[in-house]
């Protein structure tokens, strides 16, 4: 068999980088549910959240378990996501000289830029309080969650970012989460409407559930 | 400027200006701008373009070349983008179908062909688009014994899916998905193509084998990927909806799913 032959039959189709794309984004999609959910427990106070921290930590199996699939997830959407956005715009010649949009929302349209904006915040999310390499003043929480989470949110800027990322989540899940199941094929023009609005709704659960942390500490409601 | 009512036949008529591609095989092509009076309201697109076309004879000046065959919305020939609109402004037609009574007087039309990296430009507004050929011949069939008509009634096949095989066969091909896709993707186009021969039942002897065959083609042809933006939907004069491209996913999906642990005929070397 010739190389180039080869090579054609192992290059992943269209549909392949989109169901990538898409069983890769609804893991994603998924684990920033648990996330919030598990970050809401700041307002059941210092106690649950700490509990909470400490609880995963001591599961390092599972702790690391879901820290692979998240990074092989991220991997993969990021790879199909330069890929598709390249081929897309090589495909497209240009367009034409008076582009007009009849059905395309804003969320589809700004899919690589708000994917970039989320990209550079999930680095500075990690280098933050992950890492706790950034934006801490170098005090060392150890434990205290709590005392790290309000103390990284004091400053107005790196709260604001967050608040800004975390909308721009929203708009991409807005059109992520209704997307997964048109790639996967379970979707039509009944549903599609219905699921539209789902995605969204999920979309602003997540932005207002994670949001409400810095807002509090902003408002002053965590202290 | 020639427009208002004309005593004798009472009719509206328009006085244009056009900005229209100009565009020679393998050269950069440029928008060319053309004032049209007295275009009758009732005229179609393409009886416009007409118009244009004479007056530049008259003028001894080169004609545009556009493609065009039945006029009648049924061949998909016709392909202009107006006003960045492939087929313009009126959802569900082809440009042959679209009259002037669309436009106001004075107004600018721009007019350019598809824009589309699978559709180079032969001329002007006419576009190559052998690519949905080759996707049609690499699947867009069926296996049929040759001979005598069988009788009708041997296969019966439900309302419903009679029904959503016609919706998907009312692709004329005219490649508006692609002109209208910000991504330059034919899912549409091939959506519905193998949706009207997988869904019956005289498709299903070839339907993993075509769908696979035809994806692949249409990847090589150097269209886009699907993204879910919908414009193909909305700009198609067929109406063809996003479900053949749901429908599409899912035979693609189960076709590599088939073909992954399909038998090669050989028990494994070394197995028991």
């Amino acid at each position: 068999m010739p190389v180039s032959s080869c090579c054609s039959s192992c290059k992943p189709s269209s549909i392949g980088k989109k169901v990538v794309m898409a069983l890769s984004g609804l893991i994603l999609a998924g684990f920033v549910l648990g996330h919030m959910s598990g970050n809401l427990l700041i307002f059941q106070g210092e106690g649950a959240i700490n509990a909470y921290a400490k609880w995963l930590h001591e599961h390092t199996g599972l702790l690391w378990f879901s820290r692979i699939i998240l990074i092989i997830s991220v991997l993969a959407h990021i790879w199909t996501g330069i890929l598709l956005t390249l081929e897309n715009r090589a495909a497209r010649a240009g367009g034409p000289a008076t582009e007009a949009t009849r059905q395309a929302t804003v969320g589809s349209r700004t899919m690589p830029y708000s994917g970039l904006v989320i990209l550079a915040f999930l680095v500075f999310h990690l280098l933050h309080f992950t890492f706790r390499a950034v934006a801490l003043n170098g005090v060392d929480y150890g434990d205290n969650v709590y005392a790290m989470v309000v103390a990284g949110f004091s400053s107005k800027a790196v709260a604001l970012f967050y608040i800004v990322s975390l909308l721009l989540l929203c708009l991409h899940l807005s059109h992520g989460v209704s997307s997964v199941f048109q790639t996967l094929g379970l979707r039509n023009e009944r549903w599609r409407g219905r699921l539209d609005v789902v995605a969204l709704v999920y979309g602003w659960v997540i932005a207002l559930g994670f949001i409400s942390i810095p807002l509090a500490v902003l408002t002053g409601c965590l202290k | 400027m020639v427009h208002g009512k004309p005593a004798h036949t009472g009719e509206t008529t328009l006085a244009l200006k056009l900005r229209v591609w100009r565009q020679s095989r393998g050269v950069p092509g440029h928008f060319e701008e053309h004032a049209l009076a007295a275009v009758p309201t009732s005229a179609s697109f393409l009886e416009m373009m007409d118009m244009l076309n004479e007056q530049l004879i008259r003028a001894g000046k080169d004609t545009f070349a556009f493609d065009h065959d039945c006029r009648e919305g049924i061949c998909g020939m016709c392909s202009m983008t107006i006003n960045g609109m492939p087929h313009g402004p009126l959802p569900g037609v082809t440009t042959c179908q679209l009259h002037m009574r669309n436009f106001r007087d004075g107004e600018t039309i721009t007019v350019e062909p598809w824009r589309a990296r699978a559709f180079p430009v032969i001329k002007d507004l006419a576009v190559n688009r052998s690519a949905f050929d080759k996707v049609i011949q690499a699947g867009g069939f069926i296996t049929a014994r040759v001979g005598s008509a069988p009788e009708a009634n041997n296969t019966l096949i439900g309302k419903v899916v009679a029904d959503e095989a016609m919706d998907a066969a009312e692709c004329i091909g005219c490649g508006a998905c692609v002109a209208s896709c910000k991504n330059g993707s034919a899912m549409l186009f091939v959506g519905a193509k193998i949706n009207h021969l997988n869904i019956l039942p005289q498709g299903q002897p070839e339907r993993e084998r075509r769908t696979l065959a035809m994806v692949k083609t249409m990847d090589e042809a150097g269209f886009g990927n699907c993204t879910n933006y919908g414009e193909c939907q909305a700009h198609c004069p067929k109406s063809i909806t996003l479900d053949v491209i749901a429908k599409l996913n899912r035979d693609y999906l189960r076709a590599r799913v088939k073909e992954f642990f399909s038998s090669t005929g050989k028990p494994s070397k070394g197995g028991d």
